[in-house]
C-alpha cells in the first residue's frame, strides 16, 4: 500500500499526487518512471516521475484524465491508498553538460520533462523551454520551468494565453533566428513528438523523447512495449523510455497503442455509466487499507 | 540410503505390486475444459493414491532419488501414503522439496524420478507426481500452519531476488535453518513464473497462495514491487540494509523474437506478455478486471513454438474462445520439448498442431494488424549444435495461414538489470550470471545465483534443484564464513 500524502489539481483533468514511497524516492532520476496499481482489479499503467524528496521518501507524479483508469486515479484524495507502486524503471536521461538544450513540454509532458530540464540546468546547460497547452487553463508547471531555465516560451494552440501556435513554432523560430542548439528534449504527445522530430531532422539537430508505449512489467519480462528504433526491436521499460528522435518509427509506436481502443473505450463508457459500483469498488479497497481508519 | 527400519506397509508381493496398472488421473473431459480455466487434472482420490502407491516396488537403490533435482525421498513418502499417514508423508516430501503441490503438478516427472522408476522396465513408471500432489494437496487442506515450528534464529540476515521457483526454494530451505530470509518481487503478486505464466488450469493460483502462505508461517517475509538493480542494488541490500548473503533467481528474462516482417503487427504477441495478461492481470475477466486483451473470440489464433510455454499460450486461447487454435512447430513431435501430457490434453482438447512448420512474415489487414503469417514447411536435414536434427525449409512450399493472434514462444535471453547494476558480477557471453554448478556462488563474494538467470529458460524443478543447492551453499557460508 502506498499512502498519498498530497493531491491536488494542478489544472482540469490533471493532478499532482505527493506519493510515500521511501525506496523508490531515494533511487529516482530525471527521466525514470514508476508503474502503478490502483486496486485489486486494476492495470498496470506507467508515468513518468516528476520529482522526489528522498528526505521526506515522497515521489510526485503528475497524472492527465484520458481513460479509466486515470480518471479513476484522479479521483483519489489525499489520505488515500494505492495498491502498488514500483519502481524508478527505465533509464535515467543522460544528463552532462551539451551546451544549449531546448527542452520541450507538451501538455502533461511538461512534468515529464521538468526534471531532466532541470537536471540539465544543474549541469551547466544553456536551457531554454519551451511549453505548450491545448489552452490557457492547460498550462502546468509554468513557474517552475520558468525557475530553471535560461528562457521560457509558452504557446497555446487557441491562442487564449501567451503565443497563439504550437510549440514546434517556437522552436523553428528559434532555429531561424540562428541560435545554436546542442540538443532537443520532446516530451509531450505523440504527434507532437514527431513534428519536433520532423522540425529538428532538417536541421540534423540531434533530438531526445521519452517514449510511452503500452507496459504491463516494466523490467523487459513481457515484450509489450517493444518500439522500433533504427528498424530494431527495442523494450521501452530497459532501453528506454528516451531514444533517438530520428531513429523513432512513430507509426508503430501509434498502431500498437491503438491496439486496446475498443477495450479501453469499454472500460471508460462502463466506468462512465457504473461510476457508483466502481466508486463503491474504490472505496472498499480505502476502507481496507484504512482498516477503519479515516472514513 | 539406508534401508527403513519399520516393516514395510505393503502387503503385497512385488508380482502382485507389478499386476496393478497405473491408475489413470481423473480429468475434466476435453469438450468442457477446453472453453474452461478450471484445472484440467482432478488429483487421486485416496483409494486410487492407495492403489497407485501400492506398485512401488520400494527399491533398495531407489533410482527416482537420485534422479530428482531436489532429492526428494519417494520410497519413503509413498510407504508413509501406504500406511495413511499422509500428514507424515507431506511432511517427508518437504524434507527435501517445499513446494510439492506445485512439483506435483507441474514438474517433468518422466524426466526425472519417473523417467528412471524400474517399473518402467515392464509397463508404466509409478505415478509419483501424482502420489505427491494428492499428499499435498491433503495437508494443504489439514495442516495446522500454527503448528509449524521455527528454527532458532542465527542472526544472519539473507535476500533472495525473486519469488519464483528458486528463490521460494531456496528461501523455505533458508528459513528452516534459522536465517532471515527476505524475498524481494518484482511484480506485485508472489510466485514469479508459477504466477504470470503458468496458466490456471495447471496450477491454480489458490495453490501458490497456499504454499507461500505456509512460507510466510515458516518466518519467510515477502515484499512484492521492489526490483532489485533499480528500487535497490545488490550493494545496497549488502553494505546498507545488512544481508550476509544474496540469491539471485530473478528467472527468465526477455522474450525473444524471430526478427521476421511484421512483428511489430498489433495481434503479435511474446508468450510472457500473452499469459501477464491472462494469468497475472485476468485478462480474461475483461472488463471485471481493467486489463484489456485483443478480442479474438471465434478467430484463428497460432503460438509459434513447441515447449510447455507454447502449449500453455494456446490452449489459454482456445479457453478465450480462439474459434481455431494451431501450434505452428519447425521441427517434428520427437524434438519437441513440451511435456507428453499436455501434448496429449492439447490434442484432445483440439489443438490443431503444425509440425515441420515456421512463420518468414506476418502479413497485415492494412490497418496495422495481423491477418495471416505466411508459413514455410520444413524437412529434418543434419543434426546442429543441440543434437537435433536442423529443419531445413522446403523450396516453394510457402503458404498464408489466416491468424488474428500470433504468439511467440520461442524463448528467452538474459535481462540485463541486475548484471549491468551490479560491479563485479560475472556473466557469460550471452549475458547470463556465472555461477558454480554445485555452490551456485558467483563471482561476487556472498552472492549465489541459481535458475533460469544461470542457464537460461529450463524447468520449474531445475530451477528449484539450483535453490536447494544455493540455500546449503549459502548455509556453508554463513557458518563458515569461508568464502
Amino acid at each position: 500500500m502506498f499512502k498519498i500524502v498530497h493531491a491536488q489539481f494542478l489544472a482540469p483533468g490533471i493532478k499532482r499526487f505527493i506519493i510515500d514511497a521511501p525506496r523508490i524516492a531515494r533511487k529516482q532520476r530525471p527521466g525514470q518512471f514508476v508503474i502503478l496499481r490502483i486496486y485489486e482489479q486494476g492495470e498496470r499503467i506507467p508515468l513518468t516521475i516528476e520529482n522526489s524528496d528522498p528526505q521526506r521518501g515522497t515521489i510526485n507524479i503528475v497524472v492527465q484524465s484520458a481513460g479509466k483508469t486515470t480518471h479513476l486515479l484522479n479521483s483519489l484524495n489525499t489520505g488515500d491508498t494505492i495498491l502498488d507502486v514500483v519502481g524508478p524503471l527505465g533509464k535515467p536521461s543522460h544528463i552532462e553538460k551539451f551546451g544549449t538544450v531546448v527542452v520541450m513540454g507538451g501538455g502533461v509532458g511538461t512534468a515529464m520533462a521538468y526534471p531532466t530540464a532541470a537536471a540539465l540546468k544543474r549541469a551547466g546547460n544553456r536551457v531554454l523551454s519551451i511549453v505548450g497547452a491545448r489552452t490557457k487553463e492547460l498550462v502546468i508547471l509554468e513557474r517552475e520551468m520558468r525557475e530553471i531555465s535560461d528562457a521560457l516560451m509558452v504557446t497555446t494552440d487557441d491562442g487564449s494565453y501567451s503565443e497563439k501556435g504550437f510549440v514546434t513554432d517556437k522552436l523553428r523560430q528559434l532555429i531561424e533566428k540562428g541560435t545554436r542548439i546542442d540538443l532537443v528534449i520532446a516530451v509531450g504527445p505523440i504527434p507532437m513528438m514527431r513534428a519536433v522530430a520532423n522540425v529538428t531532422r532538417e536541421h540534423n539537430i540531434r533530438t531526445v523523447v521519452s517514449l510511452n508505449p503500452i507496459m504491463i512489467d516494466g523490467t523487459g519480462m513481457c515484450g509489450g512495449c517493444r518500439v522500433l528504433i533504427n528498424g530494431k526491436s527495442k523494450f521501452a521499460c530497459v532501453d528506454g523510455p528516451e531514444f533517438e528522435a530520428h531513429e523513432v518509427d512513430f507509426d508503430v509506436l501509434v498502431q500498437r497503442n491503438a491496439m486496446y481502443r475498443e477495450a479501453e473505450k469499454k472500460s471508460m463508457d462502463d466506468f462512465r455509466h457504473e461510476g457508483e459500483v466502481l466508486a463503491e469498488a474504490l472505496c472498499e479497497h480505502q476502507e481496507m487499507a484504512c482498516a477503519g481508519g479515516r472514513r | 540410503m539406508s534401508a527403513p527400519a519399520k516393516p514395510s506397509p505393503n502387503p503385497l508381493k512385488n508380482r502382485d505390486r507389478m499386476k496393478i496398472p497405473r491408475q489413470h488421473m481423473p480429468e475434466q473431459p476435453a469438450q468442457q475444459r477446453a472453453h474452461r480455466f478450471t484445472e484440467v487434472n482432478l488429483g487421486y482420490s485416496a483409494e486410487l493414491a492407495r492403489q497407485e502407491a501400492l506398485r512401488c516396488l520400494e527399491c533398495a537403490k531407489p533410482t527416482c532419488m537420485d534422479h530428482c533435482p531436489v532429492g526428494v525421498k519417494v520410497r519413503e513418502f509413498v510407504q508413509l501414503l501406504v500406511a495413511g499417514d499422509y500428514l507424515a508423508a507431506a511432511a517427508k516430501i518437504r524434507e527435501d522439496n517445499v513446494l510439492p503441490a506445485i512439483t506435483g503438478r507441474v514438474c517433468p516427472q518422466e524426466d526425472h524420478c519417473e523417467g528412471s522408476c524400474l517399473l518402467c522396465k515392464k509397463g508404466e513408471s509409478l505415478g509419483i507426481g501424482y502420489l505427491e500432489r494428492f499428499v499435498a494437496d491433503y495437508e494443504q487442506q489439514h495442516m495446522d500452519k500454527s503448528a509449524i515450528v521455527k528454527a532458532p534464529p542465527t542472526g544472519k540476515k539473507v535476500a533472495i531476488v525473486g519469488s519464483g521457483p528458486s528463490g521460494l526454494t531456496a528461501a523455505g530451505d533458508l528459513v528452516q535453518k534459522g536465517h532471515q530470509v527476505h524475498v524481494f518481487e518484482a511484480l506485485h503478486e508472489v510466485g514469479g513464473v508459477l504466477v504470470y505464466g503458468i496458466p490456471e488450469f495447471r496450477l491454480p493460483k489458490q495453490i501458490i497462495r497456499e504454499q507461500v502462505d505456509y512460507m510466510r508461517a515458516m518466518g519467510v517475509e515477502f515484499e512484492t514491487n521492489v526490483v532489485v538493480g533499480r528500487t535497490v542494488t545488490i550493494n545496497e541490500l549488502m553494505e546498507e540494509e545488512g544481508y550476509d548473503a544474496v540469491f539471485i533467481g530473478t528467472g527468465a528474462g526477455l522474450p525473444q523474437f524471430m526478427n521476421i516482417p511484421g512483428e511489430h503487427l498489433n495481434g503479435v504477441y511474446s508468450a510472457n506478455e500473452f499469459l501477464t495478461r491472462i494469468n497475472l492481470m485476468h485478462a480474461y475477466k475483461f472488463p471485471r478486471y481493467d486489463e484489456p486483451m485483443v478480442d479474438f473470440r471465434g478467430k484463428n489464433v497460432a503460438v509459434i513454438g513447441g515447449g510447455n510455454t507454447a502449449l500453455d499460450a494456446i490452449r489459454s486461447a482456445l479457453r478465450l474462445g480462439a474459434g481455431k487454435a494451431y501450434v505452428i512447430y519447425r521441427r517434428s513431435d520427437a524434438e519437441m520439448p513440451a511435456r507428453a501430457e499436455e501434448v496429449k490434453h492439447a490434442k484432445e482438447e483440439g489443438i490443431d498442431f503444425q509440425m515441420l512448420t515456421a512463420p518468414i512474415e506476418f502479413l497485415s489487414d492494412g490497418n496495422g494488424w495481423l491477418n495471416a503469417a505466411r508459413c514455410v514447411r520444413m524437412e529434418l536435414g543434419e543434426p546442429d549444435a543441440s543434437g537435433r536434427r536442423r529443419p531445413v525449409p522446403i523450396t516453394g512450399s510457402e503458404f498464408d495461414l489466416p491468424l488474428s493472434v500470433a504468439v511467440m514462444a520461442i524463448g528467452t535471453s538474459a535481462n540485463p538489470i541486475i548484471q549491468s547494476t551490479t560491479p563485479g558480477l560475472n556473466t557469460d557471453k550471452r549475458g547470463y550470471i556465472q555461477a558454480s554448478e554445485t555452490t551456485q556462488r558467483t563471482s561476487r563474494k556472498g552472492v549465489f545465483a541459481g535458475g533460469d538467470i544461470v542457464t537460461g529458460s529450463a524447468t520449474v524443478i531445475l530451477a528449484m534443484g539450483a535453490g536447494r543447492r544455493a540455500a546449503k551453499s549459502i548455509h556453508e557460508y554463513l557458518t563458515t564464513g569461508e568464502w
